[in-house]
């Protein structure tokens, strides 16, 4: 063919450009991949965050061994092991080192028995301190879980009818949140907290409730008196925009009740939104149960919360330092990765941040 | 200023005011919740004793007329009764010995968080994705995610009772140090971040380009031309600075025995003072309040080109 002779020449056309493609060359131009859901993107786009990858699994290992070490610990949160029934309590227990043991301990040692050793040391009163780590890890967790759950119910439903009926019923709930929001929330949770202590005590007494803790249930409370306000905030904000789209008019002119307009359109489609933000409600939850347990607001004793811990360890500060900076360690982790996680989530799954 | 600027303010200043009515109705009604009364706590007192400690607080009277009258006084006269525990008092007394302490404490913290913040944000803008960008983002980081009392008691422990730089007691001379710092801290930290990204934001504006394509020194373009719009988020974030702060004293006054407003309020809380508890959380929010009130109305006014809602 002459025109191959000049193949520089842009102006001349290369005949073998347009001989139809043989059954190798279509196989090489169908790339087959499985279809990527919005989770899956960005999944892939969490687990490539190295450091959100790291905090998750720093979140995961607190997590379960909080919840199960206790179960196989030779002690508990609240056995003094110089207290034995009928004998003298044994003063040898209170406030060890870190892998050093009672008197009797001790002989059972040199007897040839293994005693299991006290990680942490013990506290004033002869606990074994390495469990009430364990467990107030467990406290905090809990209550920064929990809280966020009941946090994220109300406010997601109050955001999602006050965006979705509008009109008065919007602005009258809008103005209600506008108020919250700006009444000092900490004041409040400790006025709150130091007067339904003391309320509450009487009401529990003999319930199931009284396993709690009257400080328990108040925390919780003021949590669901307050919390919710920024959250409902977000989800009507989100409902506001997505009603106005295509497919919720499509269900409408079907027939939809708005509730199933809102539980199954525009709830899913928010819902990354509403993860995020109960992913960094949980640390902000923690990072306030610490703070009213250290001012005395927080759990009952002798049920500790490592922000208890941390104020029961100042008393000795000077003479057992360790009992104050393993609480502040473990609470500092435990926020960051927290954070660093939620971050990364949302980094993740805020389709405003892709690409 | 024009009208809507000037509507705008006038709602923000009333609902700053039923914020704080909002406060005082809460704080009274929910301490009147307390079971046998906030005046009289666990204590069994002879049936003449209670009804002279009853009349002498008022409490004789009905519900609302006991609101009405407190509401009076501290609109009136800024008068919280007298203290439960501490005898011959007044709660109005303990406030304000406290604060002289504490707007102290406070007002230098405040300071240097704002100055500060500014300085390394700025730093770290300017130096963006190099190592000192990276180490500020990094430190910064780590405080924010510090609770307070974990940080001032790390302090405590490191710095006046090991190494022993200075007194552990708040009181004593050079005692405000690590109570600064430790308040500090947090905001510090923040305001590094918040003016790291506006700059970046601003930065990246036409008139820095044009001003570049002048001819104008780096050093200049951040201090003389980016700076200044860059601060403006920094406003926003002097309210919840503050409220921050306020918080923060109740435990840091209690680590380092500063004798402020917070040691007052926390020790209210252990003896039940409940006149006293209900005078600081009314005055505290009030402050808090009032704050942003201030930072919200300085951020719409300062910057004309932000729509009111």
């Amino acid at each position: 063919m002459q025109l191959k002779k000049f193949p520089g020449l842009s102006m001349h056309v290369d005949v073998d450009d347009f001989i139809p493609a043989t059954d190798a060359e279509k196989e090489y131009m169908v790339q087959m991949r499985p279809s990527s859901t919005f989770f899956k993107d960005g999944l892939k786009r969490l687990l490539k965050n190295k450091i959100a990858t790291i905090s998750f699994f720093v979140v995961v290992i607190i997590t379960l061994t909080s919840i199960f070490l206790p179960m196989f610990w030779p002690y508990s949160y609240d056995q003094m092991l110089g207290v034995t029934p009928g004998r003298p309590v044994d003063p040898s227990f209170n406030n060890l080192a870190p892998f050093t043991y009672g008197t009797t301990e001790q002989r059972w040692i040199d007897e040839g028995y293994s005693v299991f050793p006290h990680i942490f040391g013990t506290d004033s009163q002869g606990r074994d301190y390495f469990i009430r780590v364990v467990y107030g890890a467990r406290i905090s967790l809990a209550v920064g879980f929990f809280a966020s759950i009941i946090v994220l119910i109300i406010g997601m439903t109050v955001g999602s009818v006050a965006g979705y009926i509008g009109g008065k019923v919007d602005i009258v709930i809008m103005r209600i949140v506008d108020i919250i929001y700006s009444l000092p929330d900490t004041l409040m949770v400790i006025l709150l907290a130091s007067v339904m202590k003391v309320a509450l005590g009487d009401v529990i007494d003999g319930t199931i409730l009284a396993n709690l803790g009257a400080n328990m249930i108040s925390l919780f409370f003021v949590f669901a008196l307050l919390y919710w306000v920024s959250m409902s905030r977000l989800i009507r904000g989100q409902i506001l925009s997505l009603r106005e789209q295509e497919y919720v008019l499509a269900a409408k002119s079907a027939g939809a009740k708005p509730g199933w307009i809102i539980t199954k359109h525009l709830i899913p489609n928010c819902i990354s939104v509403v993860i995020i933000s109960t992913a960094l409600q949980i640390p902000s939850a923690i990072f306030t149960e610490s703070y009213l347990s250290f001012l005395g607001l927080g759990v009952n004793a002798p049920m500790p919360s490592l922000g208890s811990l941390a104020s029961d360890a100042l008393n000795g500060i000077n003479s057992y330092p360790s009992r104050l900076v393993i609480p502040a360690v473990v609470i500092s982790l435990i926020v960051l990765s927290l954070n660093l996680f939620g971050d990364g989530l949302r980094d993740a799954f805020d389709p405003k941040l892709k690409n | 200023m024009n009208s809507k600027t000037l509507l705008y303010i006038l709602k923000r200043i009333a609902l700053a005011v039923l914020t704080v009515w909002i406060v005082i109705t809460v704080t009274f009604f929910v301490t009147r919740a307390v079971p046998g009364g906030p005046f009289l706590g666990e204590k069994a007192l002879s049936a003449e004793a209670e009804a002279a400690l009853n009349a002498k607080y008022g409490l004789d009277k009905p519900v609302f007329e006991q609101y009405t009258t407190y509401l009076k006084d501290i609109v009136t006269r800024l008068d919280f009764g007298p203290s439960l525990k501490n005898r011959g008092r007044t709660v109005m007394e303990i406030i304000s010995d406290g604060m002289k302490v504490s707007v102290r404490l406070g007002l230098i913290a405040a300071a240097c968080a704002t100055a500060i913040g500014v300085v390394l944000g700025a730093v770290a803008a300017l130096r963006r994705n190099k190592v000192v960008d990276k180490i500020i983002m990094v430190v910064t980081t780590a405080f924010v995610s510090m609770p307070s009392f974990i940080m001032g008691t790390l302090l405590l422990l490191l710095f006046a009772l090991r190494l022993q730089w200075v007194p552990a007691n708040g009181a004593m001379e050079g005692g405000l140090i690590l109570p600064v710092i430790t308040l500090a801290l947090y905001p510090t930290a923040y305001i590094t971040r918040l003016t790291r990204s506006s700059m970046l934001d601003v930065l990246g504006q036409d008139y820095i380009r044009t001003a570049r394509a002048k001819g104008v020194s780096g050093v200049k373009i951040i201090f003389g031309h980016a700076l200044k719009n860059s601060l403006i988020p920094v406003i926003t974030y002097l309210g919840p600075m503050l409220a921050y702060i306020v918080t923060g004293s109740l435990v840091v006054e209690q680590i380092f025995a500063v004798n402020g407003i917070g040691r007052a309020f926390v020790g209210s809380i252990t003896d039940r003072d409940y006149p006293l508890i209900m005078g600081t959380t009314i005055v505290l929010a009030t402050l808090i309040v009032v704050m942003n009130l201030v930072s919200d109305i300085m951020y719409k006014v300062v910057d004309p080109r932000i729509t009111l809602e």
